[in-house]
């Protein structure tokens, strides 16, 4: 008998046992690795599938997750952000999806830059980890075990994007995590003293959904997918991605950094909107932010 | 064993602290207490509240405990190169301030290390540096650098100070608690200075000395890859590991120097640390300077000739004087130009002057690492855009401020205790020298 099989019926004993007399018919039912194996009726129940620490770092190999972020039409709508926020309970404070007002020099065009964690396949911040808190798994996610991360912040200082965040204080991560996924892959809840980011949402991924942001941006700026099926989609649209990044010439931002992320950016040419729309409707707070930014790059050129 | 005359001499003369307390020591112990005790409110609070309460944020998120860090493994090659140096060239002059420098480095290197403690957010996660160990962290390799040196720069202090502890034990005139003697004879280990036990403390130390050398150059050039390692302006740099050791050095020998101006006049030890000692120190201080000079024109020349937008933005940032340009001034043209006209112009070669470039010298160092942390920090890839100013700027906040002059506290007092209860300048080397004479 095969090591498979023997974690198989593991599995079918943990099954929660029924107090119904009577029946003990045998049925046939397989085991998650395709062992046929008989139990009796009666000691079958359903059992949802808990995702272990271990299996949380592992990650399935036969996917390669990826985003492609569509510059063309994004106008800082901030939907992503939002629920982002909302869906991993996070303070006002912390934004794992940032949204950049660029520009890069006076003549040069402005457009609006949504910058999740790249989730590099040569990641700097996992190269520094001293504890193997932040770690990189077979299918590309770069992910944080909160239960282990020592707070020292030297993947902050290796990321080159500032895509994470550290959580300063001890409020506003009471959520719970939903006992079926290891919290490492739903990044809740959040730990005081401990770095958090963006984890392209694993846990909604093996629910066979797509992660919040994706559906929440009324633009369709950002394709999720699986590189290794060449699929991404953005909740209305599903296209070929290497057609997709061919066609609207997409590229990875700041490549010469080495670290090659898995999210793919397509230039900001024929725009849905003007850039300068993102500025309406913003609370005060947030247009603030990016007036820095604007004066900051005039004085600079002039 | 049997003390001889010119040992009870020594001891008397050089070694009267252990017996005395003036009432001016009585109240630089009641201070650095008082300042000590206040960093504890600090401490607790830090604890209980978390990294909130200091002014650290997401993008500065190293600050002044970083700094501290770096400074007192920076001070710590006082012991380690100088006296590690001296020793194995068997440079006569070396006698007196070896214990010293020596003591500098034991405890800087204690004390740094828990800078970087309070630098961490999960303290109760300590114990997975070692569970969870990964070799390719440059932190893995500090860890062990720092902790390897430590026990290398104790065994280098005890050693040296073995002979001590047996004249200590033997010397029946010797006024202090009985708790003491007990202590001390535990500590001489049984030495009774014979041929062969003199032997073998020599060789001890000469290997010592040979294998703290390297050990001190790696440890802080690991400590500079933890910042050389990452892709941001002003840290990624080839230049860092070597840069670090000199500034190092520089800042240790600066150190050795006050605390050389301070013992002096503490314990009126005139007669043996002379103005000798203090030009020689200064004329490697002098060396020293330079070369840091000469690495810091070549880092920042070459970053702002090549004029890469991020180094660029982080130069125009040290150089303007709305933000870190007069620390740059101290830093990079005071700190390095003042001492060396001190020393270089003989008249100006007293004792009072080259103690005071030591410790224009020692501050210099500290705000050097202020403005290669911070800055580097304000200045990340993409744009900080954010309106809240603790987010944009680093400020440092009170809890900060009372743990690192606590911590300063800290090493005084330490370095005080240490020579209430042995002798700061070796007496059974000292008076080896006196009885040859």
């Amino acid at each position: 008998m095969g090591a498979g099989a023997i974690s198989g019926a593991g599995m079918l004993a943990a099954c929660d046992r029924k107090d119904e007399a009577g029946s003990d018919k045998k049925v046939k039912v397989m085991t998650t690795d395709g062992k046929l194996v008989e139990i009796s009726e009666s000691e079958i129940s359903e059992v949802s599938h808990v995702i272990s620490n271990e299996e949380a770092r592992k990650g399935d190999p036969n996917k390669e997750y990826v985003m492609v972020i569509d510059l063309a039409k994004c106008r800082n709508a901030r939907k992503c952000v939002d629920v982002c926020q909302r869906m991993h309970n996070l303070p006002q404070e912390d934004e794992w999806i940032k949204i950049y007002y660029m520009k890069d020099s006076e003549d040069s065009a402005p457009y609006w830059f949504p910058k999740p964690c790249f989730h590099c396949n040569s990641p700097s911040c996992v190269n520094v980890c001293p504890v193997g808190a932040t770690f990189k798994r077979l299918d590309g996610l770069v992910l944080i075990d909160n239960e282990r991360c020592i707070g020292c912040k030297f993947c902050m200082a290796a990321c080159p994007y500032s895509s994470r965040v550290f959580n300063w204080k001890e409020e506003g991560f009471n959520e719970e995590s939903d006992g079926l996924h290891s919290t490492i892959e739903t990044s809740i809840p959040q730990k005081a003293g401990t770095v958090g980011k963006c984890d392209f949402c694993p846990d909604m991924a093996r629910m066979g959904k797509l992660p919040s942001c994706i559906d929440a941006c009324p633009n369709g700026v950002l394709y999720y997918g699986d590189k290794k099926e060449d699929l991404v989609t953005n909740g209305v649209d599903t296209v070929r991605f290497s057609e997709l990044i061919y066609e609207r010439a997409g590229y990875r931002y700041m490549e010469e950094l080495g670290t090659r992320p898995s999210v793919y950016y397509l230039p900001p040419v024929n725009r849905s909107f003007d850039p300068e729309i993102g500025f309406k409707d913003l609370p005060d707070e947030i247009r603030e932010r990016y007036d820095v930014s604007r004066s900051k790059i005039k004085k600079e050129t002039r | 064993m049997k003390l001889s005359d010119t040992t009870v001499r020594e001891l008397k003369r050089h070694a009267h602290q252990l017996e005395s307390t003036s009432t001016f020591e009585k109240f630089m112990v009641v201070f650095m207490v008082l300042f000590v005790i206040a960093g504890i409110p600090a401490l607790y609070i830090q604890y209980v509240e978390g990294h909130i309460v200091t002014g650290m944020r997401d993008n500065v998120f190293w600050g002044v405990y970083i700094v501290n860090f770096i400074f007192y493994i920076g001070i710590s090659y006082a012991g380690a190169l100088i006296s590690g140096i001296l020793y194995l060239l068997q440079v006569e002059w070396r006698k007196p301030i070896i214990r010293i420098a020596e003591m500098i480095t034991v405890i800087s290197t204690i004390l740094g290390p828990i800078y970087i403690l309070l630098c961490m957010g999960r303290l109760d996660r300590l114990h997975h540096l070692v569970q969870y160990a990964r070799i390719q962290s440059p932190i893995t390799w500090d860890v062990i650098a720092i902790t390897t040196y430590l026990i290398g720069s104790v065994i280098f202090l005890y050693l040296a100070t073995i002979q001590d502890f047996a004249i200590l034990r033997d010397y029946d005139g010797l006024k202090v608690g009985k708790w003491r003697k007990p202590i001390y004879k535990f500590l001489a280990v049984s030495y009774q200075d014979t041929e062969r036990q003199r032997n073998l403390i020599h060789r001890g130390i000469t290997i010592m000395s040979i294998i703290i050398i390297p050990l001190a150059v790696l440890v802080h050039s690991v400590l500079s890859w933890i910042f050389g390692m990452t892709l941001r302006p002003g840290w990624h740099s080839t230049i860092f590991a070597p840069y670090f050791v000199v500034a190092a050095v520089y800042s240790g020998t600066g150190v050795l120097i006050v605390a050389m101006w301070v013992y002096r006049k503490l314990y009126h030890l005139e007669d043996i640390i002379t103005i000798k000692h203090f030009k020689y120190l200064g004329i490697i201080l002098l060396v020293l300077g330079s070369l840091y000079g000469y690495f810091t024109f070549a880092e920042y020349l070459t970053n702002w000739y090549g004029s890469e937008k991020w180094e660029l933005e982080l130069i125009y940032k040290l150089f303007s004087l709305d933000e870190f340009g007069w620390m740059f001034i101290f830093a990079a043209f005071v700190g390095v130009l003042l001492p060396i006209i001190i020393i270089a112009v003989p008249a100006f070669r007293t004792i009072n002057s080259i103690s005071f470039a030591s410790a224009i010298v020692v501050i210099a160092m500290w705000v050097k690492r202020y403005i290669i942390i911070i800055p580097t920090l304000e200045t990340p890839l993409l744009p900080i855009q954010e309106t809240r100013i603790e987010y944009i700027h680093y400020s440092m906040t009170w809890i900060e401020w009372l743990l690192t002059i606590s911590g300063l506290a800290v090493f005084c007092l330490f370095f005080y205790l240490y020579s209430k209860f042995v002798p700061i300048i070796p007496i059974s080397e000292t008076s080896e020298t006196d009885s040859k004479e």
